[in-house]
């Protein structure tokens, strides 16, 4: 609602500065489910609206293409005094489980930034809420549009997705030295919900997901992802690592059968860059 | 058309069919997106009389489209309708089902059918209602009852179809349907004409279905949107190179490197003259595309 007067813009602003500042929006984002995610996440600490990007940025398309496959990507800032982001959580607030995933990061990402893909059942917030190492909590957000009657956030080829199960692709790109590289995991997994239960066949998709991702180098955490199935078929991350030295990074993943896929790739940094 | 106002199943008329070849009935839905307005008669359908019974192919996006294909087979047969056959589990095409549930047919689609409407129809019944509003209400998604691994044949009296289970092209569960006698192949969504072709399955796949498609021995070929009349080949044709050029386009994207996002936002649809709403289903084709071809060695 806009004030139409000078005496209403000073009541909205005297209500603005007796709410809580997460409340202050007045797009509609403030939606029940969002008020129980966040006590979820992050109880009854302060979380604060970054508007300007100031701490992190959230980019996902203004209408979901193709609902099985929605690109988001999160983007974090350095911050001043030494303090970084070490969680990013991600929530769709229509998805039928609306925190899609937490990723934990160390000093060894780098920078925590997310690229991921996931499905959206509707029209819905998209959120990006980042937790700094000294305790602040800040979120960003978006807003999805459905997309079109024929789209699902469903599997495209069930059976080639279970053929390949537990196939991974994981590449870091060249960077220069000191920098953060980026590196990208992809696995192919159904990363099915089991929420589709179709009363008249009977038949349905048995719940089966990846529901942790461990990134390692030389043994040392950089990124730990706890994720469901709000991330799309063959769920694919792209983030950065931020290597001293030679050694190798490695991915363990795990599934919702307790199914483990493990794969790896060698970092030589002194090579990086020339 | 529709008789928009009422949306109740008995208020609907007749939908107009034309007759295509002897015994063989189309109706051609308009190139939209489905809404309260079109009540999803946006897609083809169709109906064979043989001298038994009568066959349906697809019933439209909702019961009450459903129902008026009905009411255009009872006006114009009163032999029994014995197999409603859905070309994949698109709800454009299978959500009249509903409607022919009282004449006990036999409800035919391709093997992988029953999972595919498992997994989606939730969504699709979600979708149906915020598109079609009270219309979209109280939907049920009705199951094949007999499916087709490879190849069928169906009976109607004096016609045999003959149905063909694709490997996953537009869908993972595209089935084609041939009256021999006429020479007359439903392809379903595995050609579009008139309206962008939209990839849920396997660009790859499709491609190499559409070509076997074109190089059949038919007489017509009837799409699952638009009509080709005779140059049906050159629609394939067409199809072919859109879906070609975003593979191309898509692989020299990944070789470079290039992020989902900058992918979908780059690619550009090319020749689309003729296509209705590329602005819609464009950029979801990129996004199928390059989630497809990340996978390549």
């Amino acid at each position: 609602m806009k004030p139409t007067n000078g005496w209403s813009a000073a009541l909205a602003a005297c209500l603005f500065l007796l709410l809580p500042v997460a409340q202050a929006a007045d797009d509609g984002s403030d939606t029940p489910i969002w008020g129980k995610v966040r006590t979820l996440l992050v109880g009854d600490r302060p979380v604060i609206e970054d508007t300007t990007g100031s701490v992190l940025e959230i980019d996902a398309p203004v209408r979901a293409e193709d609902a099985a496959v929605v690109p988001v990507s999160v983007r974090t800032k350095q911050l001043p005094g030494g303090a970084y982001v070490s969680k990013v959580h991600l929530v769709i607030d229509e998805n039928p489980s609306p925190i899609g995933g937490t990723f934990t990061f160390t000093p060894l990402a780098g920078r925590a930034d997310i690229e991921t893909r996931v499905r959206i059942e509707a029209y819905s917030w998209v959120r990006a809420i980042a937790e700094t190492s000294d305790g602040k909590v800040y979120v960003a957000r978006r807003f999805v549009k459905a997309s079109g009657g024929c789209s699902a956030p469903a599997g495209k080829d069930m059976e080639e997705a279970l053929a390949r199960l537990g196939k991974m692709k994981f590449k870091v790109e060249e960077g220069s030295v000191g920098q953060p590289s980026v590196a990208q995991l992809m696995i192919s997994h159904p990363n099915s919900s089991g929420l589709a239960m179709d009363q008249m066949t009977r038949l349905f998709v048995p719940p089966h997901f990846v529901r942790r991702v461990e990134v390692t180098f030389g043994g040392e955490p950089v990124m730990t992802a706890d994720v469901d199935f709000s991330i799309s078929e063959n769920p694919n991350f792209r983030f950065y690592v931020l290597p001293a030295k030679e050694g190798e990074l490695k991915a363990v993943v795990v599934d919702s059968k307790d199914l483990r896929f493990e794969s790896s790739v060698a970092i030589k940094p002194g090579l990086r860059g020339s | 058309m529709l008789s928009v106002a009422a949306v109740g199943v008995q208020a609907l008329e007749a939908l107009q069919v034309r007759q295509v070849a002897p015994g063989v009935f189309l109706f051609q839905g308009e190139v939209a997106e489905q809404d309260a307005r079109n009540l999803g008669a946006i897609s083809n359908l169709g109906f064979i009389v043989g001298s038994r019974c009568v066959a349906v192919i697809d019933t439209g996006g909702s019961p009450a489209v459903g129902a008026a294909l009905r009411a255009s087979i009872r006006s114009r047969t009163d032999l029994p309708v014995c197999y409603v056959i859905n070309t994949h589990v698109h709800p454009d095409h299978i959500l009249g089902n509903q409607a022919f549930i009282d004449d006990k047919p036999v409800f035919v689609g391709h093997a992988r059918l029953p999972a595919a409407l498992a997994a989606r129809s939730s969504h699709y019944l979600a979708a149906a209602e915020r598109l079609m509003g009270e219309a979209g209400k109280g939907l049920q998604p009705v199951p094949p009852s007999r499916t087709v691994a490879v190849e069928d044949e169906l009976d109607l009296g004096g016609r045999t179809l003959k149905l063909r289970a694709w490997p996953t092209a537009h869908t993972d569960n595209d089935l084609t349907v041939l009256d021999e006698a006429t020479g007359t192949l439903f392809a379903g969504d595995l050609l579009f004409v008139g309206h962008l072709p939209v990839v849920d399955g396997k660009i790859l796949g499709w491609i190499k279905v559409g070509a076997a498609l074109a190089a059949m021995d038919v007489q017509r070929i009837v799409p699952g949107h638009g009509d080709a009349g005779e140059a049906w080949r050159e629609a394939f044709a067409k199809q072919g190179n859109y879906l070609q050029g975003l593979v191309d386009q898509t692989r020299s994207a990944l070789k470079a490197g290039k992020t989902l996002s900058q992918t979908v936002s780059e690619v550009g649809p090319g020749d689309a003259t003729g296509w209705a709403l590329v602005d819609l289903f464009h950029r979801r084709n990129v996004t199928s595309a390059f989630a497809e071809l990340e996978w390549e060695e």
